[in-house]
């Protein structure tokens, strides 16, 4: 298990407060448990999250403690789900709706788009869609073109939403929590790669060993990470890596693998951006390299190298290098090769660090 | 195209594509329309099993006859102060929509929406829900707010986009949105307002409330993904919740047959899902408010959702940007059968001996007179494109409850183009 995990968190648990392992399918769980049990107004719905628990468990036994009407099993129609939750969030609740996989949001994209990113807009904040879809996304798990994707830079793209990505438990649970207390509608993004554990970094191995499902340690009860806040997940100076889920993992595993003191960011938030943490580092190391799985072409990459440019430019040691999946729908048996892996990731590096 | 097989000998296919009966210069004939006799439909009880409400799903229901009388079970027996009122909404609907029509052509807006012939299934039905029920319309219901008393100087300063307008000018003109009357922010997209009626009504049902939600949308949008959505969820889960289909023969330029119409009703739609369908004739006001009513009764007994086709006739074009000349007949509105409800109304109040032609014509009189003073006052808060407008600044909130730092830079920038753009002071705050 990859001891970067363990050293990732925000901060240490207070006085009286005990930590558990916890892999992230649980950290959510225990987030929106928590959340149902504090608020009343939470509402967790969506494909097979009520009775059964959600196709990945993530909604496991919280039918049971919280009854039927707040935890429900919805019919297979996105834009169902995302409009009725539109409608809740305008009532008062704060529905936190799954989409099972991210690749199925596209029926549910109006609702999202057109109505709740802009219903507080359009209403002068008279009505507001605070819900947080929660959705698995990425590859990694030989999940084929429909089970893989991430199109995360679909919405950071729409004003009015906001982005949230974990990568690992403990993130993952106060990240959650923050944005189901948030009042604007936030699109979760989990790294089903990462699901079951942290993952250790190596990038090509066969689906076997992140099967064990390893843990890290997670403090019991409430807490948030406020959205737009990086998180440097190891310092350094060479460099500095922009990351985000399943990739902060991948990129940290290569840099220590080719012993590079980079200056590893998770961005956690990919909206609203932390852009202090960024530029902070960047001009401290002189060198960005951009790393995600994503396809290539007007990805979200291409937005942190623009905003890297327009505030580092003079600090620039070289032009900022973008790792990233391949323009391409994601591929089944050759996931290994799409996935940013150590050599895309290695040559990028070798390239940043020339003279 | 490749071509058949030698040999081959299936018939072949021809592709059916909808035409309406009449287009322009055509004749009008319209008595392939089944217009049932007023008072002849059952009225089931309000918390029956939907199957029961079958037959209503392709007859008609009809309250107010030829005699000008209410007749049968539908009747919702309203006293003549309630039926005055109801005229009276519909008298100011219709000065409304004459006066923002007539101020779009002389450029003070951009845009406007009339519902001329579709008043019933507005009025009628907002004055058979509760006032805090929750409504969601799409752009044809400017008649639930007059009947909900909000400020038709608000509704102006809305069209008009000016400083006083409390969407701050984001809207298109018509799209409102008053929290306060329970009236739901309308969205340009069709259809979307229909699983987020049903969604608010299953959040009231969570809570234990009491409160009810209805919508409303044209019969051309009931295509949409977003209404099937819609009936599947309401009917999954029993919500307190009423589907109206505001039937008016004509979505733009495309008849109803290209929603579907040629092989069923809309009401009918329903019974496919499990809900209760009721198929009303919409201009008659008596019948809407007694199918509005008895869905809502049928709602909050928690007796299920229902489906209302509201079949009408859009009398005017679209929109201001529509000529409706171009693609139907122009004899249609005169031959249309179920005739106009501000005449029903007011000709069933004046058989009642409680109204008469003096009493009408000082109440269009007053209704006029009502929104030109409005209309005046809108206008000292700037009319759209005239610099009366809401700061610059507020083009960036909303956008999130906080002004993220990116958009805080763009305001910057918007607001330091202004300054340069005027050098010797902004025109407005
Ligand atoms: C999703 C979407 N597609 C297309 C349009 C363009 N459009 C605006 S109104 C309209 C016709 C709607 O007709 P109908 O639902 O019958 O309502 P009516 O205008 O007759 O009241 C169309 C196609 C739109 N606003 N939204």
């Amino acid at each position: 298990m990859s001891e970067s995990i363990e050293k990732t968190q925000a901060s240490a648990p207070g006085e009286g407060e005990t930590e558990r392992r916890l892999n992230m399918i649980e950290a959510i769980n225990d987030a929106l448990s928590i959340m149902l049990d504090r608020d009343p107004d939470v509402i967790v719905m969506g494909e097979d999250v009520g009775y059964f628990g959600g196709v990945f468990r993530c909604t496991a036994g919280l039918q049971e403690k919280f009854g039927k009407t707040r935890v429900f099993d919805t019919p297979i129609s996105e834009c169902g789900i995302i409009g009725v939750a539109v409608g809740m969030g305008a009532y008062g609740l704060r529905p936190v709706p799954e989409i099972q996989f991210a690749d199925y949001i596209y029926p549910g994209l109006d609702q999202l788009i057109s109505e709740a990113a802009r219903l507080r807009y359009r209403s002068a904040a008279e009505f507001i869609a605070p819900m947080t879809v929660r959705s698995p996304f990425g590859g990694g798990i030989f999940g084929g073109q429909t089970h893989s994707q991430s199109p995360e830079s679909l919405f950071t793209h729409v004003s009015g939403l906001k982005t949230v990505i974990p990568s690992t438990p403990y993130d993952a649970k106060g990240l959650l929590i923050a944005a189901i207390e948030d009042n604007d509608p936030v699109i979760f993004f989990e790294p089903k790669r990462i699901y079951n554990g942290p993952f250790d970094g190596f990038y090509d191995r066969p689906v076997q060993p992140w099967k064990k499902h390893p843990q890290s340690l997670v403090p019991e009860g409430y807490y948030r990470i406020p959205l737009g806040q990086a998180r440097i997940v190891r310092e350094g100076e060479a460099m500095t890596v922009l990351s985000y889920g399943t990739m902060c993992h991948v990129a940290e595993g290569v840099c220590r693998e080719k012993g590079v003191d980079a200056e590893i960011i998770d961005l956690r938030t990919l909206v609203p951006l932390d852009i202090e943490t960024i530029e902070a580092s960047v001009k401290k190391t002189g060198r960005c390299m951009i790393v995600h799985e994503a396809t290539r072409t007007s990805g979200f990459g291409a937005e942190l190298s623009a905003l890297v440019q327009e505030r580092c430019f003079y600090h620039l040691e070289a032009p900022i290098e973008r790792v990233t999946g391949f323009d391409t729908p994601y591929p089944h048996s050759l996931e290994w090769a799409y996935f940013p892996g150590p050599i895309r990731i290695g040559e990028a590096i070798d390239k940043l660090l020339q003279d | 195209m490749a071509d058949r097989p030698q040999g081959h000998n299936k018939p072949k296919l021809s592709l059916h594509v909808p035409e309406p009966k009449f287009r322009p210069g055509d004749t009008v004939d319209f008595s392939d329309i089944g217009v049932t006799e007023p008072g002849e439909q059952p009225r089931p009880d309000e918390a029956c099993a939907a199957q029961d409400t079958a037959p209503l799903c392709h007859d008609l229901i009809r309250v107010l006859g030829d005699d000008d009388e209410a007749h049968g079970p539908w009747d919702p027996k309203l006293d003549p102060e309630t039926l005055r009122t109801m005229l009276g909404h519909f008298a100011l609907t219709r000065a409304f929509d004459e006066r923002m029509f007539r101020g779009q052509r002389q450029g003070k807006t951009s845009f406007y929406m009339k519902c001329t012939g579709e008043e019933a299934t507005s009025v009628a039905a907002a004055m058979a829900l509760a006032s805090d029920d929750m409504v969601f319309p799409s752009y044809r219901q400017q008649g639930v707010l007059i009947a909900r008393g909000y400020p038709i100087i608000e509704m102006i300063n809305q069209i008009y986009s000016n400083k006083a307008d409390k969407l701050k000018g984001r809207q298109l003109p018509i799209m409102y949105s008053s929290r306060e009357k329970s009236f739901f922010s309308i969205s340009g997209n069709l259809a979307t307002q229909t699983p987020q009626a049903v969604g608010w009504a299953m959040a009231s049902a969570i809570k234990g409330d009491s409160r009810i939600a209805a919508t409303w949308v044209g019969e051309g949008s009931t295509a949409e993904g977003d209404f099937h959505s819609a009936c599947t969820f309401a009917t999954v889960y029993n919500a307190p919740v009423i589907l109206n289909v505001i039937n008016n023969q004509w979505a733009i330029s495309s008849f109803s047959g290209f929603a579907g119409a040629e092989r069923t009703t809309f009401a009918a739609r329903a019974l496919g899902y499990g809900l209760a369908g009721l198929r009303v004739d919409g201009n008659d006001p008596l019948a809407v408010f007694a199918a509005e009513r008895w869905a809502a009764n049928r709602a909050r007994s928690n007796a299920g959702p229902t489906l209302i086709e509201h079949f009408t006739y859009r009398a005017e074009g679209h929109s201001t940007s529509d000529d409706p000349s171009g693609y139907r007949s122009a004899q249609e509105r005169e031959e249309w059968p179920l005739g106009d409800p501000i005449m029903r109304l007011k000709k069933h109040l004046i058989a009642l001996g409680e109204w008469d032609e003096e009493r009408q014509e000082a109440l269009d009189a007053d209704c006029m007179d009502r929104v030109k003073k409005a209309t005046k006052e809108a206008e000292k808060n700037g009319i759209l494109g005239h610099g009366l407008h809401h700061p610059f600044r507020t083009m960036f909130e909303d956008v999130y409850e906080d002004l993220p730092w990116h958009l805080k830079e763009q305001a910057e920038q918007a607001i330091h183009e202004r300054k340069t753009k005027f050098p010797e002071g902004l025109p407005e705050a």
